[in-house]
């Protein structure tokens, strides 16, 4: 006879650790989502990533310079305890998991089977379809992680070098096999012709839906040298982005001794400068058809420099003579990426969220699998929405900047 | 409100724990130096699986007393916490709370332990 109580089971996975499988490390999200009826909400996360030195073998194989693609194979093939080729990953890499408390940041080592692999096309796509199946993500934008260092290369070109290989695996790999995933590609934004090149090599490529630049770098993003890679970008309709990052070696962040300390600044830091000189320089009057994102530095700064550049540009408007309007104003008509959203105060979230006109302008974002990575709960158990403002943010903005159909 | 069984107080090891779930409601059940907590496993940050994270004592920084310089970390001796795998929220073991922040707790149920079984009271 049927009790009526639902039995009580236990749960096998006592411990989440870096081998847990990633749907059991989502459940929750899961339950959110089951919870919340995602599969009838379109949502678009414009920022995951995957682990690209894991697939470093491969990627290495389509380096176009022949002594550079020897050496790395050499090295990534034969050297043992060395670090993958060319890539110039940051001191602070080693923190990012809070020594082993958070371990989908730090592995996933979770158990994949050969017939999984063959069946998805390559380890990856497994591991990313069950993060995005788990979240109820309809489609993902996929970023690299180390990667996001290589503005700071002492060798010039390899940011160039890398950043094609990366590219054209990726497209291969990645974006062929599996057409919920996307990308902004990687743009090596140093060298301005190689900007350009790779605009032309992958513009039309299968799942780019625009281009991205990682922001740790000490370039003005002003200089004229750029001028022709922002205008093939808007000729071509596809989106710019600045991806965030951490430089601890930066000389006011070195007197920094926390890992989150440096962290909260540094992945702002970068984006304040380009903004401020994105705004002050009017590029927003120059190519006002170019959609640009800013990812992955939170939400709480952007008020905070609107109100800086208003207060100073009302009294030097003469140094920002292309300007028609404020700051803010011109801020407000950007896109930006919620992750990681500073949901700890309140009222101060709600008036960003005014501030930024999120209900049109920002952008779903997961993060995943990084230690701060949101679920989509995040936006829609918001209390100050409404019903379509969370439908936008999730997915509706972000079909009208980009063109899911490539 | 009921009594949910667990098990007997022998299958858990020291700081062992399991993970009980009755329809959506999960509740981990800790066992710290004999000692047993219970608390629902949803995380007060974003409902992740607090109860199913790292169990590791809590962080402390050494100031000396008087001139109080800094010394470096250690762990402490007492403080047990239990750090939700999700973004790292960390919750003491013995009262569910948040080291930073007393109201961010986790949801504490009574267990009681009669004739050596373990109930968690619902
Ligand atoms: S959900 Fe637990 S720390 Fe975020």
């Amino acid at each position: 006879m049927d009790s009526g109580i639902e039995p009580v089971k236990e749960n096998p996975v006592k411990e989440i650790t870096t081998y847990t499988d990633s749907r059991d490390v989502l459940a929750k999200a899961r339950q959110q989502a089951d919870e919340r009826n995602f599969d009838d909400v379109f949502i678009a996360d414009i920022d995951a990533h995957h682990t690209e030195t894991e697939s470093w073998r491969e990627i290495i194989t389509y380096i176009d310079d022949p002594v550079v693609r020897e050496q790395a194979k050499e090295m990534v093939f034969h050297r043992s305890g060395t670090p993958p080729y060319g890539l110039n990953g940051d001191l602070a890499l080693r923190y990012q998991d809070v020594g082993g408390r958070i371990p989908h940041q730090a592995a996933r080592s979770e158990t994949i089977n050969e017939a999984e692999i063959k069946e998805a096309g390559h380890r990856d796509l497994v591991l990313a379809k069950r993060a995005y199946e788990a979240m109820g993500i309809d489609i993902q934008v996929v970023f690299p992680t180390p990667m996001l260092f290589l503005g700071m290369h002492p060798q010039f070109d390899m940011e160039a070098i890398l950043g094609k290989a990366y590219n054209r695996w990726q497209v291969e790999n990645i974006l062929k096999k599996d057409r919920k995933l996307k990308t902004m590609m990687f743009l090596p934004f140093n060298d301005p012709e190689s900007a350009l090149e790779t605009i032309e090599e992958f513009g039309d490529s299968p799942g780019c839906v625009g281009f991205m630049v990682t922001s740790v770098r000490y370039k003005a993003v002003h200089h004229n040298h750029y001028m022709k890679v922002y205008r093939a970008l808007e000729e071509r309709g596809l989106p710019i982005g600045f991806h965030a990052g951490y430089y601890w070696q930066d000389p006011f962040m070195m007197q920094i001794n926390r890992f989150g300390s440096m962290h909260a600044l540094s992945f702002v830091w970068c984006n304040v400068v380009h903004m401020t000189n994105w705004i002050m320089n009017g590029l927003s009057e120059r190519f006002p058809s170019l959609p640009v994102v800013w990812i992955e530095s939170g939400l709480a700064w952007v008020p905070w420099l609107m109100q800086r550049l208003d207060h100073t540009y009302l009294m030097r408007s003469s140094e920002a003579p292309l300007l028609k309007k404020l700051p803010s104003e011109y801020m407000k008509e950007m896109f930006y990426t919620c992750q990681p959203m500073e949901t700890d105060h309140p009222k101060a979230l709600e008036l960003t969220f005014e501030m930024i006109n999120a209900k049109e302008q920002l952008l779903y974002a997961s993060d995943w699998p990084h230690y701060d990575f949101d679920a989509p709960s995040v936006i829609w158990d918001l209390p100050f929405l409404d019903e379509q403002s969370k439908r936008n943010i999730l997915g509706q903005n972000a079909k009208r900047i980009f063109n899911f159909e490539r | 409100m009921g009594e949910i069984y667990v098990g007997r107080t022998e299958e858990f090891g020291e700081r062992d724990r399991k993970i009980i779930a009755q329809g959506n409601m999960e509740i981990g059940v800790f066992c710290i130096e004999g000692e047993f907590f219970a608390y629902e496993n949803n995380c007060v940050h974003q409902g992740g699986p607090a109860c199913q994270g790292k169990i590791i004592n809590k962080v402390e920084e050494v100031i000396h007393e008087t001139e109080k310089t800094a010394h470096g970390l250690k762990f402490s001796e007492t403080d047990v916490h239990i750090v939700c795998p999700w973004h790292g929220y960390e919750y003491n073991v013995r009262d569910g709370r948040h080291p930073g922040n007393k109201n961010i707790r986790l949801r504490p149920f009574k267990v009681d332990v009669k004739d050596g079984e373990v109930y968690v009271h619902i």
